[in-house]
């Protein structure tokens, strides 16, 4: 049953009032209800390529943020990768001071617009929270993911961000490669110790997977506008159409170019496919195409854009991720009949965040749980017709911790579908890594860095995000970007008094 | 940035331009492609392959054909005019070497991407003969600087109306009988292209292709440019353009090439008598 947003704050609103002339006792904040979050009615949503979840109100996230205990022990930053200060900022969005709110978030992250939408809160911060341990519900933790976003639009939407400040010109320059949310991460902080800084990018939209791979209705592209404005409102000079490796190898950039130091934020950028027959049909789209044919190339907008995009009518999505419940639902927006995503595990396994595996159901899209495909096929014109699977049951746990899926012999079946989006993953883009002497990589092709200063093995070029983790969350890539910096910040001061 | 300052026509839908791009005049090899986007929300990207350059005037030779609504809106473009968004130079270039005798075979528009290559073969040593065909005498393009460039230039044209009333696969056969080139390259439309790999797969001769094929990104991030080619899925955009022809699965690769002709023949609609597709030509 959809409730909608004026219903959810009215109920807010009642909560509020009850604790007007006293603050709560802890007993009482464990009682207010998970405040939940305000969505589109779904019959209407897949019909458009707005965003999904609105945001609280203003009631909502006061009250919802009265729920946290404020422990002294703050066991959730410990699951926040750049450990924003989270009882703090959630205290003061409970006062109702949502700039102050914002501040100290902008203490840790650069992006809080960002990862308030696309992190996986609940494998990070909101895992640790005592209030969600306590009513022994991961979903009755505090929503602070949710707290997050609504602090950083009112920052945004009432102009009372405050712009970073930037030292004073130190002369030296590095470049960015990249504009993804290590590289911005990164850039605006090497910006602010008064390095020129040079971010490039090989489309011809900024923003990486922000902009090419997560599409509208989870993240409206005028957030990521915005942060790439800002960027460009420090100093941050911003090369489109300039592929490193290609255009300039990064021995150019270093050695003819002027560039002291170089941060690789390339992201992963190779999809995987099923390595099974027929994948090469008409009809078999990598999640990256598909997705980047709606998001970045607008396909979504038929009519207007020349990009085309697939007809499909029967959609199958192999994979469990995010990647697949973004192809599902951007194939049930452009108006697929049926869009089956197909995991070989359970529901429990899948790696998607909690909402968005929701979100999808609730838009119609079905799932297949314990199935492998075989075989794509199709017909006497080479378009999909569809897939061989063979039925899976879960055995021993693997590497990663999850149980393994061990397919039934003799459970074959075919089922009939017009159009496959593998959504399995990327390995790493061999671009750098091919044009570049003296970075060493793992079996993985992932960039092999220093720990602590993210430094690759060639001096003055430092890596982050999915070129080093393989398959990581906005927010790790961003805490690398981060980390990057601030070693690269005392390189280059280091390189400087050399100079001087 | 990327200015127009330069542009002919070269045929009836035909049209050079040179286009200002420092760094990828300075980078580019023959054989490597640039992907181009007019600006905006809404435009297309679109491959092509550089047809020469001019590291000295900072400058690339893009030759295109208007044969959908993008390259119509290229070559509407003028002297002066910039094109928004021009990223290269992408993929990998020729294996230029000296192998004695190679024989250049160009159709229609590819005889653009074919020039750079058959001037780099001429100044690695080889001898170098040219084929190059079109659908008629008006659609021959840059016979001249083939000429100034080859040991040798074949005409031919579908109709007969300029050189040999032939397809390129009939010279192309000549030579393998006759002169015995020990390096083929072909490029043009694929089924020109496929049927050019199948004529000199009896002689075993190398037969290099290069393929231009659907594209997104152009950086091996989207995959929709997969192509098998001895059984194994490789990327145009970064394994290739260019592949052996003789290992190219060209009846997937010419399906896969149609992915979109409901929406194109839509566009078509919409764009009306200005696109003339021609079979074969994506």
């Amino acid at each position: 049953m959809h409730v909608s947003s004026e219903e959810l704050d009215k109920l807010a609103g009642d909560i509020l009032g009850r604790f007007e002339n006293a603050a709560p006792s802890p007993k009482e904040r464990a009682q207010i209800p998970a405040q939940e979050m305000p969505a589109q009615d779904p019959v209407e949503r897949v019909r458009n390529m707005r965003e999904v979840a609105l945001g609280y109100t203003p009631s909502q996230v006061r009250a919802e943020s009265l729920r946290c205990l404020q422990c002294r022990n703050k066991p959730c930053i410990q699951g926040c990768p750049v450990s924003i200060d989270i009882p703090a900022f959630i205290a003061e969005a409970a006062k109702g001071n949502f700039a102050r709110a914002a501040e100290i978030i902008n203490e840790s992250s650069l992006l809080p617009a960002i990862c308030g939408r696309v992190c996986p809160q609940e494998n990070q911060c909101q895992k640790y929270c005592t209030l969600g341990k306590m009513l022994k519900d991961i979903d009755k933790s505090v929503a602070i993911g949710r707290i997050e976003r609504f602090v950083a639009d009112y920052a945004r939407e009432n102009r009372c961000e405050k712009v970073p400040h930037v030292a004073a010109e130190t002369g030296m320059r590095a470049a960015v490669v990249g504009s993804g949310p290590a590289s911005i991460s990164a850039a605006a902080d090497l910006r602010r110790e008064g390095h020129g800084v040079v971010m490039f990018e090989a489309l011809h939209k900024a923003g990486g997977v922000l902009v090419y791979g997560i599409p509208e209705f989870r993240l409206p592209k005028a957030i990521v506008r915005h942060e790439l404005d800002n960027l460009k409102a420090m100093g941050v000079q911003i090369r489109l159409n300039f592929l490193v490796g290609k255009t300039r190898r990064i021995s150019d950039l270093m050695g003819k170019d002027g560039f002291d130091a170089v941060f690789v934020g390339s992201g992963a950028g190779l999809p995987k496919f099923l390595n099974i027959p027929g994948e090469n049909h008409v009809g078999v789209f990598s999640a990256n195409e598909y997705l980047t044919r709606s998001n970045l190339m607008k396909a979504y907008d038929i009519g207007a854009a020349r990009t085309p995009m697939f007809a499909s009518r029967r959609v199958a999505v192999f994979g469990g991720g995010n990647v697949a419940m973004d192809s599902a639902r951007t194939a049930k927006r452009l108006g697929a009949g049926t869009v089956t995503v197909i995991y070989r595990r359970t529901g429990a396994e899948m790696p998607a965040r909690k909402e968005e595996v929701a979100h999808a159901g609730e838009e119609g899209v079905e799932f297949m749980f314990l199935h492998a495909p075989l075989e794509i096929t199709a017909d006497d014109r080479g378009r999909v017709s569809g897939v061989k699977l063979i039925e899976c049951r879960l055995g021993e746990p693997d590497a990663s911790g999850r149980r393994s899926p061990v397919e039934i012999p003799g459970s074959e079946k075919h089922c009939a579908y017009d159009t496959v989006i593998v959504a399995i993953g990327n390995a790493s883009n061999p671009l750098i890594k091919a044009t570049t002497e003296g970075i060493d990589v793992n079996r993985h092709g992932n960039f092999i860095v220093n720990e602590e200063t993210c430094e690759t093995t060639l001096p003055g070029v430092y890596a982050g995000g999915d070129i080093v983790l393989g398959a990581a969350t906005v927010i790790q890539a961003m805490g690398q970007g981060r980390k990057a910096a601030k070693a690269m910040n005392a390189y280059l001061a280091a390189k400087r008094q050399v100079r001087a | 940035m990327n200015r127009i300052v330069r542009k002919e026509k070269l045929s009836a839908e035909v049209f050079r331009i040179a286009v200002e791009a420092p760094e990828i005049a300075a980078a580019r090899k023959p054989g490597q492609f640039v992907i181009i986007q007019l600006g905006g929300d809404v435009n297309e990207r679109i491959p092509l392959t550089i047809a020469d350059a001019d590291a000295g005037a900072k400058t690339i030779t893009l030759v295109f054909q208007a044969v959908g609504e993008s390259t119509h809106r290229l070559a509407a473009l003028g002297v002066g005019d910039s094109i928004e968004n021009l990223l290269g130079p992408l993929g990998r270039p020729t294996d230029i070497e000296k192998y004695g005798k190679v024989a250049c075979v160009g159709g229609g528009i590819g005889v653009a991407p074919l020039y750079p290559i058959a001037q780099g073969m001429k100044n690695a040593g080889n001898e170098v003969k040219v084929i190059m065909g079109a659908r008629s005498r008006g659609l021959i393009i840059m016979e001249a600087e083939m000429r100034a460039v080859a040991d040798d230039v074949i005409v031919v044209t579908d109709d007969g109306s300029y050189g040999r009333k032939a397809l390129v696969t009939a010279p192309l056969k000549e030579l393998c009988e006759q002169w015995r080139p020990d390096c083929v390259v072909a490029i043009g439309p694929p089924v020109m292209m496929k049927f050019a790999a199948l004529a000199t797969k009896p002689y075993g001769i190398r037969t290099i292709v290069s393929l231009n094929t659907i594209m997104i990104d152009g950086t091996g991030m989207c995959g929709g440019c997969r192509v098998s080619v001895g059984g194994r899925t490789k990327f145009v955009c970064v394994d290739g353009p260019e592949f052996d022809g003789h290992q190219v699965d060209w009846d997937n690769m010419i399906l896969r090439l149609g992915s979109y002709k409901p929406q194109e023949q839509e566009a078509h609609h919409r764009c009306h008598g200005l696109m003339k597709l021609n079979e074969g030509e994506a």
